[in-house]
């Protein structure tokens, strides 16, 4: 039977000097906390998605893109160890996704799903 | 930031300091941003032009469409699938953390059961995925029984693109972990294979962050 690993003093601030990079990860602690703020977000957004009236209102489609972009940060962040980790791997992760989303934002401009409204 | 020379495997020493398997799989996760993203925006462009139904949020109803139709988007399933995915990011952070600290005073020696073991970590994000994999299958069952099929309408030829694309990069990373339980039942994984589980982990979470943005873009945007 294994120990608990909450009785280790900082169980999951290993060095990964296997991997070429010497960092700290989150702990145990911090692991069930992003866990649990990824559960209470998830709630919210279904919640909302619920009341007919905040459907209804200009703030119900930005609410949940802002609820979801916190929810993919903190994943990337702490899950996938990019707050920690070597900032070539940040790159080669953000480059990417930032010209994905920009070309994602101009096709939605293009089809006509997103306009400026000059007047 | 401090980094050094990549330690052990038998590899030479990178011009990075990175070993490449990491920089390879960052790359991989990166090109794979843009794939998603490709799907995502063909979804959002069609959407709301399907000439008939079944529509994801709104009824439809005669002469539109032949019989009435109800939205056939199952909000409560995929709210639970969703916090399935999200629980399985969880259990594999805990493997991860459990190889690389295997051996240290406090810490499982490689039993099934303890919340130190590997093992235990690996199944549950296994079975977790499986679960995924499962509430998918019930949901495309039933659009089908509903009427939606592929050839449908726009919604369904995007949404089976989008999220059939993404159930099949669920079912290769259970497939992963399976292998890497595989490994850890017969030889023991070892903190020097944190590596090789860290990468199966970035694309364990990389699968849960695009669900997270389809879950919102889909299922939740009207």
């Amino acid at each position: 039977m294994a120990h608990d690993p909450h009785s280790h003093p900082e169980p999951s601030q290993a060095d990964h000097t296997t991997m070429g990079e010497v960092h700290e990860h989150p702990t145990w602690k911090q692991y069930k906390w992003v866990a649990l703020i990824l559960t209470v977000i998830t709630v919210i957004e279904v919640w909302v998605y619920y009341i007919p009236a905040f459907v209804e209102s200009r703030l119900f489609v930005p609410a949940l893109l802002i609820m979801s972009a916190v929810k993919f940060a903190i994943v990337v962040m702490f899950y996938m160890h990019l707050k920690y980790d070597h900032k070539l791997f940040r790159a080669l992760f953000v480059g990417p996704l930032s010209i994905a989303i920009l070309t994602l934002i101009v096709l939605l401009f293009l089809f006509g799903h997103l306009a400026i409204n000059a007047g | 930031m401090a980094t050094t020379a990549v330690v052990g495997h038998g590899h030479p020493p990178t011009t990075t300091g990175l070993d490449h398997r990491k920089v390879a799989i960052w790359a991989f996760i990166g090109s794979e941003c843009m794939l998603f993203t490709s799907l995502i925006s063909t979804y959002l462009i069609y959407k709301g032009r399907s000439v008939t139904g079944p529509f994801p949020h709104e009824a439809c109803n005669p002469p539109q469409c032949a019989t009435a139709l109800k939205p056939i988007l199952d909000i409560p399933v995929t709210s639970a699938s969703t916090f399935v995915l999200l629980m399985s990011s969880l259990t594999m952070v805990l493997a991860l953390a459990a190889v690389e600290n295997k051996g240290k005073p406090g810490w499982g020696q490689g039993g099934w059961w303890g919340l130190g073991s590997s093992k235990l970590w690996l199944l549950a994000t296994a079975i977790l995925g499986a679960t995924f994999l499962g509430f998918q299958a019930y949901e495309f069952t039933s659009f089908v029984h509903e009427g939606l099929t592929i050839r449908t309408n726009l919604f369904g030829s995007t949404f089976f693109t989008l999220t059939g694309f993404h159930g099949a990069h669920v079912t290769v990373g259970v497939l992963w972990l399976l292998t890497l339980l595989a490994i850890d039942i017969r030889r023991g994984l070892r903190p020097k294979d944190t590596l090789i589980v860290d990468i199966s982990a970035l694309y364990w979470h990389f699968v849960d962050v695009v669900w997270i943005a389809i879950f919102t873009l889909v299922y939740l945007i009207r």
